[in-house]
């Protein structure tokens, strides 16, 4: 981890969907320590400002980030092209901790961009001998991503629902949790891993319970107005949790009082 | 897999009781299984395949709102009056249902009140559940405003 940003050197932009893209990103000189997945970066978009954005990729050294163009740093760092350096913090916060999954059965549910975060466990996953089940929605078909690596996703399972199916959408349309018949987990040998708006992460996380997962087994990634990500300045903070150091990933034995909270 | 939807939400019992007034059916993808305003005297739980529910919108392409899948079941409005379809429905994959009479089913309620409240219980839990969704997908939640942006 630096408190100081390292210079990284983008080696590819590519679409995602029309406000979403994918960037590749090499150290200029010094390299950060390894990231983990799950974990974050604060990416520095020279002349705009800092952002704390999950990796969606690691491999080879290379640091992947998918990012939504919804303010000034965000849509500056959508816009950086190849050749151009940009700043790099971390990593930071917890990960998803694979390997304390071992032996079990694994389910995944991602809503919207909250698939970026989920990308490398996926990738990591997929060497790993448990049963892999991957459920996504989207807001549309356009919305959708990594689209042409979903097929080889899950083993046994990869679902894609989306909320406003267009024309030529042959796909499932409602909810992500109506995928959940569909995946194939044995609930109180499952750790599932659920990335997405906190609403969604709700619905979810108490579906599987309902269905006998148990709550330390439910692995969720929150998201506050992290600044420093370095636990001292305070904006991230739930609770009793500062997410940029104890979180974005928590229990949902612990999340779950806290999700409760009004205003919290 | 283990069994899920009206299958697994009834007791034994009444289950096999409604089970045989079960006819089986099947549906090529595509298929019209019925349409907004018809009378809604059926219902079907399917086996295999999935059903998209849709809404008519004039001068453009019917909406697919939901999808339903295995063990799912499609058509309640047969329940409660006026006893017309809200929505429409067609066979997104080929679909294999069992098939009821919503009348046949009605009168074996009237003379089984076990089957009877298992069953009611059952369709009230999905319209609930349906209901919960679509407030859900009310809220956008995908949408780029929703995104958690620090910025």
């Amino acid at each position: 981890m630096t408190a100081v940003p390292l210079p990284y050197r983008v080696v590819a932009n590519r679409p995602e969907s029309t406000d979403t893209r994918t960037i590749e990103l090499r150290p200029a000189g010094e390299a950060l320590p390894a990231f983990a997945p799950g974990q974050f970066a604060m990416l520095y978009a020279f002349g705009a400002g800092e952002i704390p954005v999950s990796v969606a990729g690691l491999r080879d050294g290379t640091l992947t980030h998918t990012i939504r163009g919804v303010g000034a740093v965000s849509r500056a760092l959508c816009a950086v092209r190849p050749g151009t350096q940009v700043g790099v913090r971390g990593p930071f916060g917890t990960g998803w901790d694979l390997p304390s999954a071992a032996g079990r059965d694994l389910l995944v549910v991602a809503g919207g961009i909250g698939l970026a975060p989920l990308r490398p466990l996926v990738q990591a996953a997929a060497s790993a001998h448990n049963r892999l089940n991957v459920l996504i929605g989207a807001r549309t078909p356009e919305d959708l991503l990594y689209r042409d690596e979903l097929d080889g996703w899950g083993r046994p399972y990869c679902g894609v629902t989306v909320d406003r199916a267009g024309p030529g959408w042959t796909g499932h349309v409602g909810v992500v949790t109506t995928l959940l018949d569909r995946a194939a987990f044995t609930p109180h040998e499952t750790t599932a891993f659920i990335c997405g708006p906190e609403i969604m992460i709700r619905a979810t996380a108490r579906e599987l319970l309902h269905r006998g997962v148990p709550a330390q087994h439910i692995r969720v990634s929150l998201e506050r107005n992290m600044h420093c990500a370095t636990g001292h300045c305070g904006h991230c903070q739930l609770g009793p949790l500062l997410l940029c150091r104890d979180g974005p990933v928590v229990g949902y034995d612990h999340a779950e009082p806290l999700l409760a909270v009004r205003e919290l | 897999m283990k069994r899920t939807g009206v299958l697994a939400a009834l007791p034994e019992g009444p289950r096999e009781r409604l089970m045989e007034l079960g006819r089986e059916v099947s549906f090529p993808a595509g298929t019209r299984i019925f349409e907004e305003g018809q009378r809604a005297d059926r219902f079907w739980i399917i086996r295999t395949g999935t059903v998209n529910l849709d809404v008519h919108v004039p001068g453009r392409q019917a909406a697919v709102v939901e999808t339903i899948g295995a063990d799912g079941l499609v058509g309640w409005s047969w329940l409660c009056p006026p006893h017309q379809w809200h929505l429409g429905a067609e066979a997104a994959r080929p679909v294999d249902a069992w098939e009821f009479d919503a009348a046949e089913v009605l009168a074996l309620c009237e003379r089984d009140p076990a089957l009877d409240h298992a069953l009611l219980t059952y369709v009230v839990e999905v319209i609930g559940h349906r209901l919960r969704s679509s407030r859900t997908r009310l809220l956008d939640l995908y949408g780029p405003y929703r995104s958690g942006s620090a910025e």
